[in-house]
């Protein structure tokens, strides 16, 4: 057996209504081959025992997938916004080095290691992040598309909605409405569509509304951070000038 | 799918669902969507469809439903399509297709390599998009506040509500997993589409969320759950310490191509291994089909290389060969590998931290998807496929539940075909919305005007389940105690069965589920989210799920599809050719059995219907099952042998 161990420090804490509860706790488990973030707090929750020798509750954390495709599991890893799935033990701490968990910060906080994200899904909404469908019965095939457009919309249609870009932004904070960069790639790519493109006025009218496209303060953070590396900084770029344009000329067409 | 055909009917929707709809297992799906649209001039049709999927099945699924799905699924890539769907293109513009397993023809439409993540969102986008719209009552008169989907996120499905005196399903309790809150729900009619029990199985290619826990809560509940012992193994997978990540058979259907060294103490890298030295196992066996032979027959070959040939990819290290193949993609083009399969490559590059363009992956068979579920009906039409809007399509035993997608049984017998799990879920979905809308309409009294004790009543029961979690203070850990049932289930359960094996896994699940009533809940918080106690629940509908699998294994005397036995090794049609019926029976105080039976009726209304075992064969005679000969799948596609297929069986076969 390997005498390898993995060294885990957690921030925990109950729920926003219970700051009292926030606490750090530390927790040590055998070192497996190809171990990853979520695979060590797997071993925590079968012995929920503090490295210190405490009893407490399994630590909670948020995972569906674990192929870096659902988005569930973002979280803070030394001090890094990204998914815990794809956080492999010997990359991040290939030594034994204490390895932080934290939830991200710019979401209400559920529970340890969980927050909430509707308000991503609620920008979904407002930017209406869809195809106005006649309906689901048959209409025979849909537009033809270059292989170029489908090369554009593609990368960013893989957008899991994860919160990394969000959490990374300057400008997302308790004094901002910035929508974030996450829903404005959707509407550079539900407006590349060419039944989408029928409906692009709409989203852009919504997207210059407060907390809107203005509000982007160009850090950059969110390209930086995206796992499937969308090119956000592109779709913002390109989304305000669609706007502008629309801002310029638009009247033309009322 | 099913919430798209209700709102589009004018239906409210309730929408509860155990993880954000987006986060859904469907996101894993890869590969592709199976339609025959032929549109590389190949002689494709859904006719050829239907027979290879049939014959994938091995017989064992009954043929309407299966017809119904080849026939519509053309419409249904076209319906994606139209919901925005990158689908990769050729350029003309055209939807492109690639080959899967089971086929000669390219009928697999694929956005890159993480299709289902896009059908999916195309999906949620749809049903977002009816959230924000409002409802109106008969009348058309806009009921205020009210929106066609509500959708209740991080909610844990417990059980149906049925009423007292007709036993009709009349709505469902559920838990807010945020707050732990119990609470009951009306509906008219309830469906599932809460996908595979995988986890049964500890790792797999599964999330964590597929516990199967909602279909054994209604199969508890008297729902007959069918074919259970039917679990497909997929052949390519990365292993991994919480996951057996999934490698779609996308990389062989672009080419990619399985082999082992033929020197079992082989020490050089996959990459520097000459080609003749190369033993390509797939391809000399199985010259028709070659590395696109179905998921059963490719996965036991694989087993037999590593389990019991001892020549899986030799590791200096360890000393041994490990339980490993190399699946290669290193021959083809990377501008192509690049376009139509960078989803899966970055997967391995990540979780395995080789560079896959350059250097042979190294996979293993696991456990993938679950063709057994939850027993639905169809009807029958007379030019062999289902009567549009038939109430009894996709129609639980318990009046008013019905089921779709992996939940449930229908659409691919003992072995499912590569890429029509995300063409029957869609599919289920689209019998399954008009079938309620139906049966809806044919209802004396709505499920709102039952009695509130009904609902009061259940939820009680919830309640007090819930409670007793709380207060268990034994000794087991629950996730231990899982770890240990699915090393048994996945060991002796899965490629491989023996009969003297079998008992003894059925031992150790009553074991378990003795051992279960002993254990000691990890978090006893209340009113905030509580992960240990949710569990628990799951592991004991698990057990009981686990229970249906291993035992309709254990009875089945015969090799079907996915379903091997090597002391029974030819598919026994005279005895077998028939649907397992299982139902629940509880044991009181003692441990639960299951009831087996060859048939049984259920109502819809007022109508009885008698159901069988049975399976209808009416449309595809069955005969052996044989992947060495192109074209052997489809009697209709012979003859007329796609050229590029022939082609590629040619140089496979010198």
């Amino acid at each position: 057996m390997s005498e390898r161990q993995v060294r885990l420090k957690v921030l925990r804490q109950d729920g926003t209504d219970s700051p009292q509860s926030k606490r750090w706790e530390e927790f040590v488990v055998a070192w497996q081959p190809q171990m990853n973030v979520i695979s060590a707090l797997m071993e925590v929750r079968k012995n929920p025992v503090t490295a210190s020798g405490q009893k407490t509750t399994p630590v909670v954390w948020e995972s569906v997938c674990l192929e870096e495709v659902c988005g569930s599991c973002t979280m803070v890893i030394n001090g890094k916004v990204r998914q815990s799935c794809t956080a492999m033990i010997d990359a991040i701490a290939p030594n034994g080095e204490t390895i932080t968990l934290e939830p991200m910060k710019k979401f209400p906080l559920v529970r340890d290691l969980v927050v909430d994200r509707s308000r991503m899904f609620e920008a979904l909404k407002r930017v209406k992040a869809w195809i106005q469908l006649d309906g689901s019965h048959e209409l025979g095939p849909g537009p033809r598309q270059s292989q170029e457009n489908q090369e554009e919309a593609y990368p960013l249609s893989r957008c899991m909605t994860c919160g990394c870009c969000l959490e990374a932004c300057p400008q997302i904070n308790d004094r901002s409405t910035f929508i974030g960069a996450a829903a404005i790639s959707q509407v550079r790519l539900f407006n590349l569509h060419p039944s989408g493109k029928m409906h692009a006025a709409e989203r852009l009218d919504e997207i210059m509304t407060e907390g809107g496209i203005e509000d982007c303060g160009k850090a950059q953070n969110c390209a930086a951070v995206c796992p499937k590396e969308i090119p956000l900084v592109d779709s913002i770029a390109d989304v305000g000038r669609q706007a502008t344009k629309r801002m310029l000329f638009g009247w033309l067409l009322k | 799918m099913t919430v798209i055909k209700l709102c589009e009917a004018g239906v409210p929707v309730d929408l509860f669902s155990l993880v954000p709809v987006k986060r859904s297992h469907s996101v894993c799906a890869q590969g592709g969507i199976n339609a025959s649209v032929n549109t590389k001039g190949e002689g494709d049709s859904p006719r050829v469809h239907l027979e290879e999927t049939v014959y994938g099945g091995d017989f064992l699924a009954n043929q309407p439903p299966v017809k119904g799905m080849a026939d519509a699924a053309p419409g249904i890539v076209f319906m994606l399509d139209r919901m925005g769907v990158p689908f990769n293109r050729t350029p003309e513009g055209l939807l492109d297709f690639r080959r899967f397993g089971g086929t000669l023809f390219h009928r697999t439409a694929f956005a890159g390599a993480t299709t289902g993540q896009q059908l999916l969102y195309a999906l949620d986008e749809q049903v977002r998009r009816y959230e924000t719209m409002g409802v109106e009552d008969e009348r058309g008169v806009v009921i205020p506040g009210a929106k066609m989907v509500r959708k209740l996120e991080w909610w844990d499905f417990l059980g149906i509500v049925r009423d007292d005196t007709s036993g009709r399903c009349v709505g469902i309790v559920a838990q807010d997993l945020k707050s732990m809150e119990i609470k009951s729900f009306a509906g008219d009619a309830v469906a599932l589409a809460t996908g595979g029990p995988g986890i049964v199985f500890g790792r797999s290619t599964n999330s964590v969320i597929n516990t199967g826990t909602a279909t054994s809560a209604v199969y508890q509940q008297g729902a007959c759950y069918a074919n259970g012992e039917c679990i497909q193994v997929h052949p390519t997978a990365i292993p991994g310490a919480d996951k057996l990540r999934l490698i779609s058979e996308s990389a062989r259907g672009e080419g990619g191509r399985v082999w082992v060294p033929k020197d079992p103490k082989e020490r050089r890298k996959g990459k520097d291994v000459p080609e003749k030295e190369r033993d390509y196992f797939l391809e000399a066996k199985y010259p028709g089909y070659g590395n696109l032979v179905p998921r059963d027959i490719a996965s036991r070959e694989l087993f037999l290389k590593c389990f019991h040939e001892k020549r899986g990819v030799f590791n200096g290290t360890s000393g041994k060969n490990e339980n490993e193949v190399y699946l290669d993609v290193t021959h083809l083009p990377q501008e192509m590998l690049r376009k139509k399969l960078a989803g899966i490559l970055e997967i391995y590059e990540k979780f395995v931290g080789e560079d896959p363009y350059h250097n042979p992956m190294k996979v293993f068979p696991a456990v993938h998807y679950s063709m057994g579920g939850l027993w639905v009906d169809f009807e029958r039409a007379s030019n062999g496929s289902l009567v549009p809007g038939s109430a009894r399509n996709q129609a639980t035993n318990i009046e008013g539940l019905y089921a779709a997608g992996e939940c449930e049984y229908q659409y691919h017998g003992a072995n499912r075909l590569g890429a029509n799990s995300l063409l029957s879920c869609i599919y289920g979905g689209l019998e399954c919305g008009p079938a309620m809308v139906t049966y809806r309409k044919g209802l004396a009294t709505s499920s709102f005007d039952v009695s509130k004790r009904t609902f009061e009543q259940a939820e009680k029961r919830e309640r007090d389940s819930y409670e007793r979690i709380l207060k268990m203070d034994g000794k087991e850990n629950p996730y231990k105690l899982h770890e240990e049932l699915a090393e048994m289930m996945l060991v002796n359960c899965t490629i491989e069965r023996h009969n003297p094996i079998l008992d003894k896994v059925l031992a150790k699940i009553e074991e378990v589920s003795e051992r279960a009533k002993d254990i000691g809940v990890t978090d006893t918080a209340t009113g905030r989210m509580n992960q240990g106690a949710q569990f628990v629940r799951h592991l004991n509908n698990m057990i009981v799920l686990a229970r249906v699998i291993a035992q309709g294994a254990r009875n089945r005397d015969e090799s079907r599809g996915a379903h091997f036995k090597p002391e029974f090794p030819k598919r026994d049609d005279e005895n077998w050719l028939r649907t397992t019926l299982a139902f629940h029976k509880d044991g009181g105080g003692a441990p639960a059995t299951i009831n087996y039976v060859r048939q049984f009726d259920y109502a819809i209304g007022s109508k009885p219907i008698h159901v069988t075992d049975e399976v209808d064969i009416s449309l595809v005679t069955p005969r052996a099952r044989k992947y060495e000969t192109a074209g052997a799948a489809s009697a209709a596609a012979t003859g007329e042998l796609p050229k590029e297929a022939a082609r590629a069986t040619e140089g496979r076969a010198s």
